[in-house]
Order: C-alpha cells, then sequence, then structure tokens
C-alpha cells in the first residue's frame, strides 16, 4: 500500500493509459503548459510531449468534436473538459455525435473516446463552477457515464473507459482532488458496470455515488452511534445503472434514502426512486426518501452554499424520518 | 488542371446521374414511400460531382443532411441510399439514419450531418487521426454557407490551422440557409474573408460549373495533401428546388430561381462537350438509359428491401456484445 490523493491516482491512470496504449493521447483547455486546471496532468507533457498532450483553444464544442472524430478513425483520445458547466458548451458534439452516430449509421461508426471533467459544488466558486449536471448526461442514451468516489476508482476506471467502443464521461467530484488515503501498489482497471456497497447494513439502504459518497459513510458513521445500521451503496456508474445492486439492498433493508448533489426536479434520484417504485414497491417499509441540492443555482457565500449542497445532518436526519416508519 | 475529354464526360454522366436519382427519390416522396425530410440537390450537382474525384479511396467524406449526391459520387450504391430513404434493412445505414443520415465507413464516407456546423469538429478530429497515425489522407468536409455563422466553423477553422490539420473545408454557398439570405445573416458576405482571417488558403469557385469545380478541387486537395494543413473552397451554387418537401418557397422570387436555371451546371457541360465535339450521336442518349436503368433498379431495390424487426429496435445503441470484461472487479 502507498499513501496518495485521488489527484495522484487519476494522474497514474493518464500515465499509465499513455504508456500501454499508442493510440491514446490527451487533448483539452490547460492540460499541458498550466498542468491542468486541476493539476491532475502536471508533469505529462514533459513526459509525453505536445503531440499526446494537445492544449487547445478555449473552443469545447471543437476539442470535443475532434475527440470524436479522432476516436472514429482509430484513436483513443482523452478529452478533458474543465468543468461540467463548460461542457455545456460542447453538447451539441456529446448529445448529436457521441451519442448518436453508432445507431444512426447503423452500427458502422463507433466513437470510442473518453470525456474526464470536473463536476460538484464546495469551494465557493458560485453559479457557473459549481453544478452537478451528470445526472443529465445519464439521461442520454449511448453514453456511459462514471463517477469515481475512491481512490480504487480513479485509479482504475480511465483504462476500462479507454477500453470501452463507446464514448464515456468520467465526472471527478472536484472536492475529491485532494482526497488522501491508501491505494494498492498494483491497483488497476476496475470494471464499469457495478455499484458498489461501500458499507453494509440492515436498516436502511442509502445509496449515493461520486462527491456525497463520504458525507454519507460519514452520516452512516452517525446513524450507527445512534442504533441504525444503514448500508451505503455507491453507483459507481450512473449509465447504466445497476439496478440489481439496489433491488437486491433495498430488499433487505426496506428502506432508501438517496444522496445525490444534482437537483431534485427531472433528477437522476428522481430515476432510481422510480425503479424502486416500479420493482420493489411492495418491499418498502417507507416511502424512498431524497437529500438532493436545494432548487437554487449555487451561491458563492459559504454559509448558503453549504445550505444549498446535501450535508451530513441532512443525511442523517432523512435516514432517521425513513425509519421512523412502523 | 483541367480534365481530360473522358473525364469531363464522366462528370457530366455524374451530374446527371444525381439529378434523375433526385427527380425520382421526390417522386417517391410524394408517393409517400421516402418519409421525414427530403432535401434535394438538384442544381448542385456540380459541387458533389467535381470534388469527388479529386479524393482517393483512403481520403475521409463529411457532409451535410442534402448529401444524396455526395454520396453517390463517392461510390455509395444507388440501391442502399435508396433503401436506407425507405428505411429499409438493407440501406446503407440499416434504415437507422434515412435520407439526413447516409453513412458507408467502407468508402470513408462519415455521414451526412443534420446539425449545421456539427460536422466540422468531426472532420477535424479524422484528419488530426490521420496526421497522428501518419496518413497522407485529406478529410474532405462539406457544409452550407449557413453554418459560417455557427461557433463550430469559427472553432474549427480556428483549430484545423492551429494545428495543421489536413482537411479541406468545402463551403457549398447556395446563398440561402433554408429561407435565410445570406445578406440577412452575415455581416460581411464574402465568406473567403472570414476563413481566410485563420491564416488557411481560401478561394471561391463558380460551383455551377463542374470542370471549373474540378480543377479548384484538385488544387486544393493537392496542396492539403503536399503541406499538410487545412484548406477552405467556397463554391458559388445555387438550389433549384425548395428547401425541404415541406418548403413553400415564400423567401425567394421565382424570377431569382429561374434567372439561375438558367446557369444550371448540367446544360452548361453539355453545352460545353457539344461544343467540342466530344458528344457523338446517340451518346447523351446512351447515358440517360444507364442511369435510368440505374435509378429504376435503386427504387426496385428498395421496395422489396425487409424492415428490421421491431425486436432489434434498441440494437446499435452501445457496442454491446463487442464490449470486452473488465480486466478485474473492484
Amino acid at each position: 500500500m502507498k499513501r496518495t490523493t485521488y489527484r495522484e491516482a487519476l494522474r497514474e491512470a493518464l500515465r499509465e493509459a499513455l504508456q500501454r496504449e499508442p493510440r491514446a493521447f490527451l487533448m483539452g483547455e490547460d492540460v499541458g503548459r498550466y498542468g491542468g486546471s486541476y493539476a491532475v496532468s502536471k508533469g505529462l507533457l514533459e513526459e509525453f510531449g505536445e503531440e499526446r498532450i494537445r492544449d487547445t483553444p478555449l473552443s469545447e464544442s471543437a476539442f470535443v468534436g475532434a475527440g470524436i472524430g479522432a476516436a472514429m478513425a482509430g484513436m483513443r483520445p482523452i478529452v478533458e473538459i474543465m468543468t461540467v458547466n463548460f461542457s455545456l458548451l460542447a453538447l451539441d458534439q456529446i448529445v448529436n455525435n457521441a451519442a448518436t452516430l453508432r445507431h444512426m449509421s447503423g452500427g458502422q461508426v463507433g466513437v470510442p473516446l473518453v470525456i474526464r471533467m470536473a463536476t460538484g459544488g464546495g469551494r465557493q466558486l458560485a453559479a457557473q463552477h459549481s453544478h452537478s449536471l451528470e445526472g443529465w448526461y445519464a439521461h442520454i442514451p449511448g453514453l456511459r457515464i462514471v463517477t469515481p468516489a475512491t481512490l480504487e476508482d480513479a485509479r482504475g476506471m480511465l483504462w476500462t473507459a479507454l477500453q470501452d467502443p463507446d464514448p464515456v464521461i468520467i465526472f471527478e467530484h472536484l472536492m475529491l482532488y485532494n482526497m488522501e488515503g491508501k491505494l494498492a501498489e498494483e491497483a488497476g482497471a476496475v470494471d464499469l458496470d457495478r455499484a458498489a456497497i461501500r458499507r453494509a447494513g440492515t436498516d436502511v439502504s442509502l445509496i449515493t455515488y461520486g462527491g456525497t459518497l463520504g458525507k454519507t459513510l460519514q452520516a452512516a458513521e452517525e446513524l450507527a452511534q445512534a442504533g441504525v445500521s444503514a448500508e451505503v451503496i455507491d453507483l459507481r456508474v450512473l449509465r447504466p445503472l445497476d439496478e440489481e445492486t439496489i433491488l437486491e439492498s433495498v430488499a433487505r433493508t426496506r428502506r432508501a434514502v438517496i444522496v445525490d448533489e444534482g437537483w431534485k426536479s427531472g433528477s437522476l434520484s428522481a430515476e432510481i426512486s422510480t425503479r424502486i417504485m416500479e420493482k420493489a414497491f411492495y418491499e418498502l417499509d417507507a416511502p424512498v426518501a431524497r437529500v438532493c441540492s436545494r432548487e437554487v443555482p449555487v451561491p458563492y457565500a459559504r454559509h448558503l452554499e453549504e445550505a444549498a449542497l446535501p450535508q451530513i445532518p441532512s443525511i442523517v436526519a432523512a435516514a432517521k424520518g425513513v425509519m421512523s416508519h412502523a | 488542371m483541367t480534365p481530360s475529354r473522358e473525364q469531363a464526360l464522366a462528370l457530366l454522366e455524374q451530374m446527371l446521374r444525381i439529378r434523375r436519382f433526385e427527380e425520382k427519390s421526390a417522386e417517391l416522396y410524394s408517393a409517400g414511400k421516402i418519409r421525414g425530410f427530403l432535401h434535394l440537390y438538384i442544381g448542385e450537382e456540380a459541387v458533389a460531382a467535381g470534388v469527388m474525384p479529386a479524393l482517393d479511396a483512403g481520403d475521409s467524406v463529411i457532409a451535410t443532411y442534402r448529401e444524396h449526391g455526395h454520396a453517390l459520387a463517392r461510390g455509395v450504391p444507388a440501391e442502399a441510399v435508396m433503401a436506407e430513404m425507405f428505411g429499409k434493412r438493407e440501406g446503407c445505414s440499416r434504415g437507422r439514419g434515412g435520407s439526413m443520415h447516409l453513412f458507408d465507413v467502407s468508402r470513408r464516407f462519415y455521414g451526412g450531418h443534420a446539425i449545421v456546423g456539427g460536422g466540422l469538429p468531426v472532420a477535424a478530429g479524422i484528419a488530426l487521426a490521420d496526421k497522428l497515425q501518419k496518413r497522407p489522407q485529406v478529410t474532405a468536409c462539406f457544409f452550407g454557407e449557413g453554418a459560417v455563422a455557427e461557433g463550430e466553423f469559427h472553432e474549427t477553422l480556428n483549430l484545423a490551422a492551429l494545428w495543421k490539420l489536413p482537411v479541406l473545408f468545402l463551403c457549398e454557398n447556395n446563398l440561402y440557409a433554408m429561407g435565410t439570405a445570406l445578406s440577412r445573416s452575415e455581416s460581411d458576405t464574402d465568406l473567403c474573408t472570414k476563413a481566410a482571417s485563420y491564416n488557411l488558403p481560401a478561394f471561391s469557385v463558380d460551383g455551377m460549373d463542374v470542370e471549373a469545380v474540378w480543377s479548384a478541387a484538385h488544387d486544393a486537395v493537392d496542396t492539403v495533401r503536399r503541406l499538410g494543413i487545412p484548406y477552405f473552397l467556397e463554391l458559388k451554387t445555387y438550389r433549384f428546388r425548395a428547401h425541404s418537401m415541406f418548403d413553400p418557397e415564400l423567401y425567394r422570387a421565382k424570377a431569382e430561381v429561374d434567372q439561375w436555371k438558367k446557369h444550371c451546371p448540367i446544360a452548361a457541360q453539355t453545352a460545353r462537350l457539344e461544343a467540342a465535339g466530344a458528344l457523338g450521336a446517340g451518346v447523351i442518349e446512351a447515358i440517360k438509359s444507364r442511369i435510368e436503368a440505374e435509378v429504376e433498379q435503386a427504387a426496385a431495390f428498395a421496395e422489396v428491401g425487409t424492415l428490421e424487426p421491431v425486436e432489434d429496435l434498441e440494437r446499435d445503441v452501445y457496442a454491446g456484445a463487442a464490449r470486452p470484461k473488465a480486466e478485474r472487479s473492484p
């Protein structure tokens, strides 16, 4: 085991990809000379050179589209978009091209493209740098959406994404970059199919992913002290959803709380809740509860931002709420 | 560089072929065999017919939603194009794309694209892949003048020039973005000025003169291939028919359309060959009869084509079985 950070684990994954896969290259804004806006790609330009670590103009649509074209024509591009908010400038390419070309061409064209981007709030970056729009992307057939929340997944998801014949978007929550911990020396590729049970429990299933996994695990610890045994599911993959793991857990605990930094309306949490209702309604002892961001653009002021995002006390309260049903 | 007599005759035949195919498509649309949007290329045939011979088999093509002519000129069989428009499994996109999304990867024909400007970044990416893999290929990217108003045009020309990507940008300027005249949408209607500002060669050619297009395209492809840089070629053309089958054409005068029809590229090339004594007795008739047989065969092929079973609806959204298993679990 070695001590590392989420950021370093992501960088190691990039290094491995560039070493093992000659068709792989990284491009995006400030990934080279600057070292990446969150310093993930620091040092890679020096190691791999300008052909494979490509600084782009501030042209999200052009460089994401160029990633699509390069993937179609035999390369394995890794495109970094600084934040999910900026990815909206490339929505045309992601939604109208990357996600549709295989189907629209009758199976002739594949787009083996990996897009990485930062998501989420918590650093007082206000309403144009703090949103969690991964649930939006999870709406789109043709895309695979993954959300590494642990060091193992930060280290291992990229390689598997790079083997995928279809576009994969990796959402990195910006509050995780500095997360420290231990990682096995031989840590490597992980699957992009299954959710993981990060804490086993018997009374309530807390279903979350990405940036809220840590808060949810802490909430589970508090609940344990209050005599409630909470199971914590890390979805890992938002599309396609690992319904089996969710339903199996809920069938045991008979209660579910979904924790999602996205807003409630028209959301991923609504989707998960609906699937539980459709397929496990008679297993439930209480209505499904949700802890999501409040329905405002994320504000700058610290106290307001904290109030807008899911926090440990609200997760604990929601879990206690579903426990209070007989 | 000018086409030989044989090549000049082939250009005429290709234009006649595209026109007849389009006329038949309109007829089949009215008969309810083709549905959805149908954008006809009639009037603009000299562009696709003149450009395609300049490309080699390893080059790539990105086209727009008005791309039947490009597909045919690139060598996609008329049968496969027609079957696609009929929504049949034998279509070049298995009936998933329709008129606007013709694909044939075996010919590096990377599709009709129906978001104006959306094909440009993809073309830059294909060219980037060629460059990184040291393939001396050109990516030909067709788009209309309407795309010049899109951010993707500007982003892509800048990126292609900055990175020296071998893309031939082919702007089919038919003067109308659906119903909006160029002069009503651009602050400066000289498109070469805009393109040249990104530091790449930019030229304009009479898109109603197929030999001029052929020559300009050969020069352009040669420059892109030799120097590995992007190139912008404007083709001044005109659409004789409505934008799509739903368009009542309220935005332009009939007199204007009639005036342009006098510059029909097929009539002009026929006259040129006649004047040169290249059209012996029965030559045109023989060409037309070959084309008629091909187009009728395409329609018959599409008619007897099969419908994909609805059980297969969700295929080709993901690679499915082709997706490799992960190396290990978390």
